[in-house]
């Protein structure tokens, strides 16, 4: 097997006086979507905002493709080549759909070819390109906020509950969105509620309770056994795959 | 629930449409506009109001100069920095000193050597706050981000360890200040005189605006500026270091009221220590009304106060000294994130 290109070893992270994180060990390979799932509260934001620096790691390493990055401030993670898409989007009201994706560039310059190829699964963006984010809806937004992760090329997204509120319709489009990006190579560690869309992009599922990492494996053997879904999520089959976490 | 169906040819353009766009927000305009109108009839004089007016848009122009540089401070560093006064005493004085260099320019009988003359004082002002802004922003601000009431207490502090400083460097006694004489005096336009140097400091305060927005606007530094005002954690993780930008716009901020001071100075002609501290309730009462980071809030803002103060201090003296409090209550009633606040804090 590969060597994984960001590997989590007994993170802990404690926000005031919240022992949230408690021992993470998370592996997440060099190719495909991994899909962190987990009951609300399990600690699936703050370990992608740990890995992201926005919280320290208050014991533990984070490695990523190969360095540790566990003590990196956050601009020198995403400068890394690891881009975060947050559960609120993070979007930048009061800039223009163009510039909130400029300032995601590195240089301040677009490379034309893969805009171009972003706005291919994100057509409406060309419609709103230059109007304020802030007057979008929220599924809009989200493809901002998607776009702009993946501006320039990266080794690896964190993308936080990217379906969460989003019409059906919308739902349906970011999972083409991801398809793509798949197809890509891009490799995506998802946390995702909605098992259905998690189970249909995810290549590897890794789950979360109470600050830990309670099962790792392959999206496939998940889907299949209903004990394993059952015990670690509450599905049970007759609920799947319309299921929410 | 819909299932997830395999890549389709969905036309993701189909999703419901946007919003409608932001509308202009011509209410602050209207307000400034509407408080002019409304003190018309009540002065009972065209002359008088026109030279009240003229006066409180050039006093405007100079507190917004003097408050621009914290709003964006506020905005962006979440810092309150009470010792920003300090920085239009700064100004003052490093102008006062300056002037003292460029005497015969600014007693020569040319227009250009005058105006050279000003523009050598205030660009002492502006190089000399921006150093020690820089060296100010390393010793109190730096250990205290993230902490509001050590902030507060740090900033009072180092306001007062500065100035004095300033005693020590300048003495106790008045300083002065005289503008050249191409800025002295008055242009009669009818009946009405209008003293030169208010044109100048609503001139030099219109400059400031536009080179301000033109640099929000256009350059990458003022992007990350407005992004940063909005949300500094997604700046950082969109991988820049949002630390160096605090201290570049800390720099900028102890420019601006350095440059605020300088002009304050040549407005009043003779001044002490206290410059500063004298307009600081002003300069906090802008920076909230305006909206935390809003710099055409600020000019909104610091319009308000000065046309307020000085048709109050006309019309009844005896409420001149609670005025400020008194728009600022209104407004923050009308609009509690300010006149014209920034997109989301």
């Amino acid at each position: 097997m590969s060597e994984p290109i960001l590997r989590l070893s007994g993170v802990h992270t404690h926000i005031a006086e919240y022992h949230i994180l408690q021992g993470v060990d998370l592996s997440v390979p060099p190719t495909g979507v991994t899909v962190l799932l987990g009951r609300n509260g399990a600690g699936k934001s703050t370990t992608l905002r740990t890995i992201m620096g926005l919280w320290n790691a208050s014991r533990g390493e984070i490695r990523f493709a190969g360095q540790d990055i566990t003590a990196f401030e956050t601009a020198d993670i995403c400068r890394r080549g690891i881009a975060y898409v947050p559960e609120d989007m993070g979007i930048f009201r009061g800039l223009t759909v163009q510039e909130n994706l400029l300032l995601a560039t590195t240089s301040g310059r677009f490379d034309k070819e893969r805009v171009d190829w972003i706005l291919s699964f994100f057509p409406a963006l060309k419609r709103f390109w230059r109007r304020s984010a802030g007057t979008l809806s929220g599924g809009q937004k989200q493809m901002v906020a998607i776009a702009r992760a993946i501006i320039e090329p990266r080794k690896l997204l964190l993308i936080d509950e990217p379906t969460k509120g989003l019409a059906p319709i919308m739902v349906q489009a970011l999972a083409d969105a991801f398809f793509e990006l798949k197809a890509k190579d891009t490799t995506i560690l998802l946390v995702e509620q909605n098992f259905n869309f998690a189970s249909s992009l995810g290549d590897h599922v890794a789950v979360m309770d109470d600050g830990r990492i309670v099962h790792a494996g392959s999206m496939a053997d998940f889907v299949e056994s209903d004990s394993l879904k059952d015990n670690l999520l509450g599905l049970r089959a007759s609920e799947s795959p319309n299921s929410h976490v | 629930m819909t299932s997830i169906n395999p890549p389709s040819a969905i036309d993701a353009s189909a999703e419901p449409t946007a919003l409608p766009g932001r509308k202009l927000d011509i209410a602050p305009f209207a307000l400034l506009v509407g408080v002019a109108v409304l003190a018309l009839p009540l002065t009972g004089s065209v002359s008088t109001w026109v030279t009240l007016t003229v006066a409180g848009l050039a006093m405007g122009m100079m507190l917004f100069i003097m408050t621009s540089g914290l709003t964006l401070v506020f905005g962006l560093m979440d810092v309150l920095n009470l010792g920003h006064a300090a920085f239009v005493a700064l100004g003052a004085y490093v102008a006062a000193t300056a002037a003292g260099f460029v005497q015969p320019w600014l007693a020569s009988t040319s227009s250009a050597m005058n105006l050279l003359a000003v523009a050598s004082v205030m660009a002492a002002a502006v190089i000399t706050s921006a150093i020690v802004g820089l060296v100010y922003e390393r010793l109190f601000i730096r250990p205290v981000y993230g902490s509001h009431l050590k902030q507060i207490l740090i900033t009072i502090g180092a306001m007062l360890v500065m100035v004095q400083l300033m005693l020590v460097v300048w003495g106790a006694n008045q300083m002065q200040l005289m503008p050249p004489s191409f800025l002295r005096g008055v242009h009669m336009v009818g009946s009405v005189a209008i003293e030169r140097y208010r044109i100048f400091a609503f001139v030099v305060g219109l400059v400031v605006y536009a080179a301000m927005m033109i640099v929000m606007h256009s350059s990458r530094v003022g992007l990350l500026i407005r992004a940063g005002v909005e949300n500094r954690e997604m700046v950082e993780a969109l991988g820049h270091h949002i630390r160096r930008m605090f201290v570049v716009v800390c720099i900028c901020g102890s420019a601006l009221a350095g440059l605020g001071g300088a002009m304050w100075g040549f407005y009043r002609e003779e001044f002490s220590a206290s410059i500063g501290s004298d307009v600081l309730v002003q300069i906090l009462i802008i920076t909230i009304i305006g909206g935390l980071g809003s710099i055409t809030g600020c000019l909104y803002g610091a319009m308000l106060i000065a046309l307020c103060a000085n048709y109050i201090g006309f019309l009844a003296p005896d409420l001149a000294v609670v005025s400020d409090i008194i728009v600022m209550m209104a407004i923050l009633l009308w609009r509690p994130n300010g006149l014209h606040p920034v997109a989301a804090h």
